[in-house]
C-alpha cells in the first residue's frame, strides 16, 4: 500500500449528502476478479450519460478537477454497501483523500486499507473547503497526515482527529495483515482458552 | 473488565473476543464466522495467493454464490451468459477448492443468499462474531450474533489471521413498544426507524433493539430489523436471544448438538444485557408511530406511511437540502402532494436478504390468493434460497402466486442490485421489499420504492401503491 504522508493537490467540490456506494460505482461494475481499472466508472451515474457520453455539468468532467486528487463532500458519505470497490474506484481515479463532515463506517475503514485518507470537519468547514474548491487550479488545498492538518488556499490550518494506529499505519504504508501476524501467539493463545471456555462451537464443516 | 459492572449484550459479545487490545484501543477481534460470496472475495483469494499465505482456519469459513446466479432457466455455472457473472462463480469455485474452503454448491438444495442461509442452516448462532464481504450481514444479528460487513482487504484479513483490527463502537439503543397495528410489519417497523434516526443516525454505533414490538416479531422478522441496520448507518444490529431463538436454532444443520447444545445454551441465556448498562444513545418508539410504509426518495430514510403524500421540498430551508430534494422528486418522477396510493407501478419485486423468506412469501401469496397482478405490471418472486423454495412449494404457494400471475423465480439476491439479468429499466417504477432505493439500484435510470412483502403484492394487484390494511 502506498503511504500517505502529504498531498497538495486539487480538491472537487462534490458538496451534496449521502453520495452512497451505487453512486460511487454501480453493482453492475462490480463484476470484476481484480482491484485495477475500476476509475472509469467511478461516479458513473453521475459522470456519463446513458449512451457513454460524458455530463459536461459533472466537476470531474471538468478541468482542472479531472486531476483532482482530493473530494470536499457532505455528510453520510459512501453510505451504503461494504463494495471496496468504491475505494478502488476512487484510488484508480486518482482520489487519496476525502474530506466530509462524516463517512459511513465500512467505507471509512475500506478507505484506509487502500492508502485514501478520509477526513472528518464539521459541515461549516467543509462548506469553506467547498468553495475553495471552487476555485479550481489557483486554489490547492494540503493535507499533511503527520501533522494532522488541512492547509486552506489562503493559510489556514484546520486540525483533524485521526486513530493513532490508523495513522501509523497510512503514514508507512503498512499491510495491516503483517501487523496481525506479529501478534500470532497471542491469537494461538485466544483459540486456546476458547476451545475449553466455548468448547461447543461448532465448525463449518460439522453439518 | 469489573464483573460488577453491568454490560451491554455488545459488551459481552465484544469482551469475549478481543485477543489483545492495542495501545490506542484498536482491537484485534476473533471471528467466529466468515461467510463469502463471489463478488467481494476474489481480491482477497488474489491477494493470499499474492502474499503466499493460507487460510488461518478454513474450518470457520463458508463459501456460496448468490448475487449473479440466474434465477431463470440453467443454474450451472458454465451456463451463465453474461461473461463477467460467469467468471466470478467460476473464479469462486477454483477458490474455495485452492484454499479449502467449505462450499454449498449452486445446485446443492441449500445454495441460497448468504443472509439467508446463515440463520436457515445454523451457521449464524447467538455469542458469536459473524462477518462477510457484504454489508447486510447486519441480518445475523436476530439471532444476537455480533455480525457486520467488511470490505474486500478485510475479508483478506480474516481468512489470514481469523481476526479483525477494529476500533470499539457506541451502544445505541432502540426500544420500540406497543402492539403493531393492521398490515404492519417488521419492515415497515424498520422502514419508520430510519425515517426517524436517518440513514447516518447509527454512524459509529451498534444497535441493539428492544421493546415488546421487537420481541414479539417472529425470527424472519426479527432478520428483517437486523437487515436494514446498515442502512441506519450502523454495521451491526443486535437483538438479545431469547427462547424463540433457542427454539430457531435448535436442530438446524450447523448448530451445536447433545452436550454441546446445552452448553451453548447455558452461555447464550448470560448473553442479554445487565440491567443499568449504559447505552450512548437512547431513541424510543412506540408501535403507533408504525403504519404500512412506502419510500418515496432515494434514500431509504426518505418514508412515509403509504396514505400519506410525497413531501414538499419548498418547505424545506436548508437550500443544499431543497435542491437534492428536488433532484430526487425529479429522479423518481413524483410530485409534491402526490397521494403515494396515486402512483402507479411497472415492477414488483418480492425477495432479497431483507424479504426472501418463507414468512415472506407467505404474507404475499396471502394478499395475491383470489387475485390477479394488474395489466402491464410484472411481478417477481424470488425465494431466498433452496430450502425457502422448497418450503413454499411444499405448501402450494407457488401455485397461489402463479395462478396470480406472478413469476416464480429461483433463489438468488435478483433484482434487489441487478447483477444477475433481473433488472428495470429506465423510469420504471418498482415496488421492491428489498433494502435500498438508491438512484439505479435495480437498474439504470430505474425507481426504486421499499416496502413489505404484502405491500409489495398489493401493489402488484392493484397496479398502484395500495394500502394493505384494505385487503383482507
Amino acid at each position: 500500500m502506498e503511504p500517505f504522508t502529504k498531498l497538495t493537490g486539487i480538491a472537487a467540490p462534490l458538496p451534496m449528502q449521502n453520495i452512497d456506494t451505487d453512486k460511487i460505482i454501480p453493482a453492475r461494475f462490480l463484476k470484476t476478479i481484480k482491484r485495477s481499472g475500476l476509475g472509469v466508472h467511478l461516479f458513473d451515474p453521475l459522470r456519463f450519460n446513458k449512451d457513454g457520453s460524458e455530463k459536461p455539468e459533472f466537476v470531474l468532467n471538468q478541468e482542472p478537477y479531472r486531476k483532482a486528487e482530493i473530494i470536499v463532500a457532505f455528510e453520510n458519505f459512501g453510505c451504503g454497501s461494504s463494495r471496496e470497490h468504491a475505494p478502488w474506484a476512487l484510488l484508480d481515479f486518482g482520489i487519496r483523500c476525502i474530506i466530509a463532515p462524516d463517512f459511513a463506517d465500512i467505507f471509512f475503514n475500506n478507505s484506509f486499507k487502500n492508502g485514501i485518507l478520509p477526513v472528518r470537519l464539521p459541515r461549516e468547514v467543509c462548506d469553506q473547503l467547498v468553495e475553495d474548491a471552487k476555485m479550481g487550479g489557483n486554489a490547492r488545498i494540503t493535507v499533511d497526515l503527520e501533522r494532522q492538518v488541512v492547509v486552506r488556499p489562503n493559510g489556514e490550518e484546520i486540525h483533524f482527529e485521526i486513530d493513532a494506529f490508523r495513522k501509523h499505519l497510512l503514514l508507512n504504508g503498512l499491510d495491516d495483515i503483517g501487523q496481525t501476524l506479529q501478534h500470532g501467539t497471542a491469537i494461538d493463545t485466544y483459540e486456546a482458552q476458547q476451545k475449553q471456555d466455548r468448547s461447543w462451537m461448532p465448525t463449518t464443516t460439522a453439518a | 473488565m469489573s464483573a460488577s459492572k453491568p454490560r451491554t449484550l455488545f459488551d459481552k459479545i465484544w469482551d469475549a473476543h478481543v485477543v489483545e487490545r492495542l495501545p490506542d484501543g484498536t482491537c484485534i477481534l476473533y471471528i467466529d464466522r466468515h461467510l463469502l460470496h463471489e463478488v467481494t472475495s476474489p481480491q482477497a483469494f488474489e491477494g493470499l495467493r499474492a502474499a503466499g499465505r493460507k487460510l488461518r482456519r478454513p474450518d470457520l469459513h463458508i463459501a456460496v454464490a448468490d448475487h449473479n446466479i440466474p434465477t431463470v432457466g440453467s443454474r450451472v455455472p458454465e451456463d451463465i451468459k453474461e461473461e463477467d457473472s460467469r467468471i466470478q462463480v467460476q473464479t469462486l469455485e477454483k477458490n474455495v477448492v485452492e484454499f479449502g474452503v467449505p462450499y454449498i454448491p449452486i445446485l446443492d438444495k441449500r445454495q441460497g443468499i448468504v443472509h439467508i442461509i446463515g440463520p436457515e442452516l445454523g451457521l449464524s448462532l447467538p455469542g458469536t462474531t459473524l462477518v462477510c464481504g457484504d454489508s447486510h450481514t447486519s441480518t445475523h444479528g436476530a439471532l444476537g450474533s455480533l455480525a457486520f460487513g467488511i470490505g474486500t482487504s478485510e475479508v483478506e484479513h480474516v481468512m489470514a489471521t481469523q481476526t479483525l483490527l477494529q476500533a470499539p463502537q457506541k451502544n445505541m439503543r432502540i426500544d420500540v413498544t406497543g402492539t403493531l397495528g393492521l398490515g404492519c410489519t417488521a419492515k415497515d417497523v424498520v422502514l419508520a426507524i430510519i425515517g426517524k434516526i436517518t440513514t447516518a443516525g447509527g454512524n459509529g454505533h451498534v444497535i441493539e433493539y428492544t421493546g415488546d414490538t421487537i420481541t414479539n416479531l417472529d425470527m424472519a422478522g426479527r432478520m428483517t430489523v437486523s437487515n436494514m441496520t446498515i442502512e441506519a448507518g450502523a454495521r451491526a444490529g443486535l437483538i438479545a436471544p431469547d427462547q424463540r431463538t433457542f427454539d430457531y436454532v435448535k436442530g438446524r444443520d450447523f448448530a451445536p448438538k447433545g452436550e454441546a447444545w446445552d452448553k451453548a445454551l447455558a452461555y447464550w441465556k448470560t448473553l442479554p444485557t445487565d440491567p443499568g448498562a449504559h447505552y450512548d444513545t437512547n431513541v424510543f418508539m412506540t408501535s403507533a408511530e408504525i403504519a404500512p410504509m412506502v419510500t418515496w426518495g432515494t434514500t431509504p430514510g426518505q418514508v412515509i406511511p403509504v396514505t400519506g403524500v410525497v413531501p414538499d421540498p419548498m418547505l424545506i430551508e436548508d437550500e443544499g437540502k431543497r435542491s437534492q430534494h428536488l433532484r430526487m422528486l425529479e429522479y423518481m418522477g413524483l410530485t409534491p402532494g402526490q397521494h403515494m396510493t396515486d402512483v402507479k407501478v411497472d415492477v414488483i419485486f418480492i425477495g432479497s436478504c431483507t424479504n426472501g423468506r418463507i414468512e415472506d412469501i407467505r404474507a404475499a401469496a396471502h394478499v395475491a390468493k383470489g387475485r390477479k397482478v394488474a395489466d402491464g405490471v410484472q411481478a417477481l418472486v424470488v425465494p431466498g434460497s433452496g430450502l425457502v423454495k422448497a418450503q413454499a412449494e411444499a405448501d402450494g404457494l407457488d401455485r397461489i402466486l402463479l395462478e396470480a400471475g406472478f413469476e416464480w423465480r429461483d433463489p438468488c439476491c435478483s433484482m434487489c442490485l441487478g447483477m444477475n439479468p433481473d433488472k428495470i429499466t429506465a423510469g420504471q417504477r418498482c415496488a421492491s421489499t428489498s433494502n435500498r432505493n438508491f438512484e439505479g439500484r435495480q437498474g439504470i435510470g430505474g425507481r426504486t420504492h421499499l416496502v413489505s412483502p404484502a405491500m409489495a403484492a398489493a401493489a402488484a394487484v392493484t397496479g398502484r401503491f395500495a394500502d394493505v390494511r384494505q385487503f383482507g
